[in-house]
């Protein structure tokens, strides 16, 4: 067959569509509720890869190959715009959904609005020099985002970032977490999305011109433009995004287009592409009901879909991946879910694009994430449990605690941040480091690991046994300092990158009045959590250096650790999630009128962050990495995953709805002796987390041999997909600190 | 610390009047693979066997397990009883449980009548011969682990006979209780195939009381608790056996008919 099949332009693309809403103005979820069919049936109508797709992901196969081999493949030096480049293929003759992000496969593209520092350091590492003009036009005539928060910044933040009590901060690139409505482009065309942002835009003619009202005028009329370059930019790959898309593979083909503008335009730290499987369902069962489409053909194009999805790059900095390991993009695409009507938003797609990891292989993206909810389709739930089962590389989070907040269309940002599609952004703001500021609280805001007065204004604590009451006083004063310090650094990065680095074309396909979340996060919960069990219900005794400073800790007794569903240590992992909270929300102001959440996540910096911290009163020696998100301390959680997750489950979501992130790791061995038995026990402990109102899970399941062999051979283990906190990662991507964290991780395995 | 008393002592020990007392090694609530569906399992400690491939020899002294009531053993499981009620079911292990009998029994008779949940007991029956045919009515399945089919290489490999291990598994099939058998196989102590035909032919003769048989593949992942107890490890140069070895034995089994794990 050739690849891209002339599909006739018919009078009506909205043809058999139901519903009025959505017709006259932008209402994609009014389009869906209308017109999707639920499915309730098993995995058994899926049809396997054609040889056109097994020959395409081969062809990339060898570019993968190269690129493992030498860190990045190649590199555009023209600075990134949607137009930037020229239209790009893999191999043109053979596929079916097209779009680059640069001319060629692979080749990364630079950012310099981010940061013109991050990109001459990405450059440099990989052996390349940026073009002298670059260089001079943001140097000397355009001011870069990283430039905008450093003029704002304040010396404790400075202090603070350095020591790593606050870290990850978006300062330097992208803040990414937005996601743009891509299924606006293929349902309306950027012909009817211009007009609306032009009747938006006049509709603040008579407005007060306050400070807002002027920024947001401006930032429409980007908006509108950025909508004319995705037009040219589909052009040039001889695609009419004008108008609305008029069959499945246009569908495809259009929303793809709208996030690859995105994905030239922003290097955003997660940029996720949303919730859009369920929505190409009803192009592809219209298509298929009017005979016009086979399985196969539907299956084909979700394939290559899938392919680009995996090949989006960005060129970073060695330490950047340090931190976030392997790569990753967070192409987030949610599945599932169930509508407030109670019908399931499972449909034929749900499955398609989950069989993509069996068609292509297991790999960490796109970032598959199910919408769980106990009411889902049983054969859905089953067929779920077993893609993790055999790939591991999807993660789970809780539709039953989602949906009363958030709706039915919402779709994760990154890992586990839930927002309303094309209605809400977030702030990304990373993470304050809630085991080190335990040490600053008993060190009088001394770092132990620098030995500086990072948070001034403290006394240290000059006991040699810890008291509970003296430490959990001093503890919520150190809290105070550091989300006064964590939101005002978050102000100064924001009001930048909006300013130096708008994501235009993201927010074009966003409504006018959105609403803002300043997503704050915590780390080194399960080592704050236990450091306070161990104070309260064992003895803890200080040991200070020649300086005074307290190094270390001995503790005498036993104690309680968080991950065993025993209320005396979890509430106290509880306490911590709410007090942090509170001590956000009262802080006095949050850019643009930002609403403070929280996440407990920390993506792969656990590892980080418990290198840069010090002996903590658990027992914990410094250097030891944290357990990531809200995961019990490694080795700690001594009952088993059930208990486990029990524990995790106790963290309010009110309290954190930036998302609570567990990753739990299995043996297939543990999960049953029989495929089907397998199947339903994963299934059933997902119900029942769901059920005691967890929020995320990654599910991991394989042997301890599989990583130490695949440490060891890693050729031979190439699309080995492991998941961490909130995301997936190539296996042999990681640095070795990092494969060893994740093998060090508790195995759920009976002995 | 008293020996690993003999069971007759130990029953009169925690049959006096009062509550019986219970030794507790651990809990685990996330394991599949001890009964249908997902198990809570209390491994209670003692056990009266010294086979040479305990994975677990720091469950073999009564006493090295940490005390608890029949009240503190039901807080435990309690707040999984719904995901369990759904998802599988309660599973006790060891250790040896019936070496705490009285304090068994009267935990499985709580669990069936207080949160109605599926039971199992994981046991090698040496002692079941001492119980009354009543302690079994709360128990749904056993777990019976059979070491060895050939009499002398059972005591050899064990330290006790066999004769009782082979009538319990009778009077389960005369009390109407289903079965699945447990054999772990280690090379040259347990894969002869002379005796694991035996162990089939065996197997078959009980009936459809036995669902399954149950394959478990010796591992050394044990090794390190015999070195922290300071006692010598017989198989530490034991080799696990490998992939064909494990389908080979299932193959046997399966070759009689039987439903193979």
């Amino acid at each position: 067959m050739t690849a891209v099949s002339q599909a006739h332009i018919s009078v009506d693309p909205w043809r058999d569509f139901a519903g009025a809403t959505w017709k006259t103005r932008v209402d994609v979820r009014d389009f869906i509720q209308a017109n999707y069919t639920p499915y309730e049936g098993d995995g058994s109508f899926l049809k396997g890869p054609t040889e056109r797709t097994s020959k395409l992901w081969a062809t990339l196969g060898e570019l993968l190959k190269q690129e493992r081999a030498k860190g990045v493949l190649d590199v555009s030096l023209i600075p990134t715009s949607i137009t930037a480049h020229d239209a790009g293929y893999i191999d043109r003759a053979n596929e079916i959904i097209v779009g680059l992000q640069t001319d060629a496969p692979l080749k990364r593209a630079v950012f310099p609005n981010g940061g013109l520092r991050m990109v001459k350091s990405g450059l440099e590492a990989y052996g390349y020099k940026i073009d002298p003009e670059v260089d001079e036009i943001w140097t000397k005539y355009r001011k870069d985002h990283n430039s905008g928060v450093f003029d704002i910044y304040t010396p404790e933040i400075l202090a603070a970032r350095k020591s790593a009590v606050i870290t990850g901060l978006p300062d330097a690139y992208g803040r990414g977490r937005i996601i743009g409505d891509y299924r606006r482009v293929a349902l309306y065309g950027t012909d009817f999305l211009r007009d609306e942002k032009q009747r938006e835009f006049h509709d603040l003619d008579d407005a007060v011109f306050t400070d807002d009202v002027v920024r947001l005028r401006e930032e429409i009329s980007e908006q509108f433009r950025a909508l004319d370059e995705l037009r040219k930019m589909g052009a040039k790959y001889g695609v009419d995004l004008s108008r609305p898309a008029d069959n499945a593979r246009e569908a495809i083909q259009w929303t793809y287009l709208g996030y690859l503008a995105a994905v030239k335009e922003q290097n955003g730290a997660a940029m996720s592409i949303g919730r859009i499987s369920t929505f190409l369902d009803i192009y592809i069962e219209r298509d298929l009901t009017a005979g016009v489409l086979t399985e196969e053909q539907a299956q084909e194009m979700i394939d290559d879909l899938v392919i680009k999805l995996r090949i989006v790059r960005f060129l970073r900095t060695p330490e950047y991946d340090q931190l976030f390991s392997g790569d990753p993009t967070w192409v987030t695409e949610s599945i599932g879910g169930i509508g407030e009507d109670g019908r399931p938003l499972v449909t034929r797609n749900s499955f398609r694009i989950l069989e993509t990891l069996y068609n292509l292989g297991a790999a960490p993206e796109p970032n598959l994430t199910v919408l769980w909810s106990t009411r889902l389709p049983q054969a859905f739930k089953e067929y779920c449990a077993k893609v993790s089962i055999d790939t591991s590389a999807i993660q789970y989070e809780n539709d039953d605690v989602m949906r009363p907040l958030w709706g039915n269309d919402y779709g994760i940002a990154c890992c586990v941040s839930a927002m309303r599609i094309g209605k809400q952004m977030q702030f990304f703001g990373a993470r304050a480091n809630l085991a080190k500021a335990l040490l600053y609280a008993i060190n009088g805001g001394v770092d132990e690991k620098l030995g500086i007065k990072v948070a001034p204004g403290f006394e240290p604590i000059t006991g040699d046994v810890l008291d509970y009451d003296e430490v959990v006083a001093k503890y919520g004063k150190m809290m105070d300092w550091l989300a006064k310090t964590y939101v005002k650094a978050l102000n100064c990065i924001h009001y930048s990158h909006d300013k130096y680095a708008y994501e235009r074309i993201e927010m074009a396909l966003h409504d006018r009045d959105i609403l803002r979340t300043m997503a704050c996060g915590i780390a080194g919960l399960s080592v704050a959590a236990d450091s306070l069990s161990a104070i309260k219900y064992a003895k803890v005794h200080v040991i200070r250096d020649e300086k005074g400073l307290a190094v270390d800790y001995r503790i005498e007794g036993d104690y309680p650790a968080y991950g065993n569903n025993d209320d005396r240590a979890d509430d106290i992992a509880v306490w911590l999630t709410q007090t942090f909270m509170e001590k956000v929300k009262a802080q006095p102001h949050f850019y643009r009128n930002a609403t403070p959440t929280q996440s407990v996540l920390t993506i792969t910096s656990n590892v980080v962050y418990g290198k840069k911290t010090g002996n903590t009163p658990d027992g914990r020696r410094g250097g030891t990495p944290f357990a990531p998100g809200a995961n019990p301390m490694n080795g700690r959680d001594v009952k088993g995953f059930v208990a486990a997750g029990a524990s995790v489950a106790k963290l309010p979501y009110c309290s954190a709805v930036d998302g609570i992130s567990w990753t739990a790791s299995a043996t297939p061995g543990a999960l049953g002796h029989l495929p089907e038995e397998r199947q339903r026990n994963l299934a059933n402990c997902l119900d029942a987390f769901a059920a005691a109102n967890g929020h995320h899970v990654n599910v991991n399941v394989f042997n301890r041999d599989t990583l130490l062999d695949a440490m060891e051979h890693p050729e031979l283990y190439p699309q080995l997909t492991v998941r961490v906190s909130g995301y997936a990662v190539n296996f042999v991507k990681l640095s070795r600190e990092q494969q060893l964290d994740v093998i060090s991780r508790t195995f759920h395995e009976k002995v | 610390m008293p020996k690993a008393s003999s069971a007759a002592q130990l029953n009169r020990m925690s049959a006096e009047p009062g509550l019986p007392t219970g030794y507790l090694h651990s809990v685990e609530t996330g394991a599949a693979v001890d009964g249908p569906g997902m198990r809570f399992i209390f491994f209670v400690s003692g056990c009266q066997f010294r086979c040479q491939y305990c994975h677990n020899p720091d469950t073999w002294k009564l006493h090295n397990g940490r005390p608890l009531s029949l009240d503190e053993a039901m807080a435990e499981v309690r707040p999984y009883k719904g995901f369990l009620r759904m998802a599988g079911g309660v599973t006790i292990s060891g250790g040896e449980p019936l070496m705490q009998a009285p304090f068994v029994g009267a935990l499985f008779q709580r669990i069936k009548s207080e949160l109605g949940l599926h039971t199992a007991l994981d046991t090698q029956g040496f002692l079941a011969g001492n119980l009354p045919d009543a302690w079994f009515d709360p128990v749904d399945l056993v777990l019976l682990d059979i070491k060895q089919i050939d009499p002398e290489k059972h005591l050899k490999l064990t330290g006790q006979a066999l004769q009782p291990t082979l009538d319990f598994a009778k009077r389960l099939v005369r009390l109407g209780k289903k079965m699945w058998i447990r054999y772990v196989l280690v090379p040259d102590i347990t894969d002869n195939d002379v005796d694991i035909l035996t162990l089939a032919d065996f197997v078959v003769s009980l009936g459809p009381a036995v669902e399954r048989v149950e394959v478990l593949p010796f591992h050394q992942m044990g090794a390190h608790k015999w070195e922290s107890l300071g006692i010598d490890y017989p198989l530490a140069r034991t080799p696990t056996p490998t992939a064909e070895q494990v389908q080979r034995a299932r193959s046997l089994l399966a070759s009689r008919g039987l439903l193979v794990t």
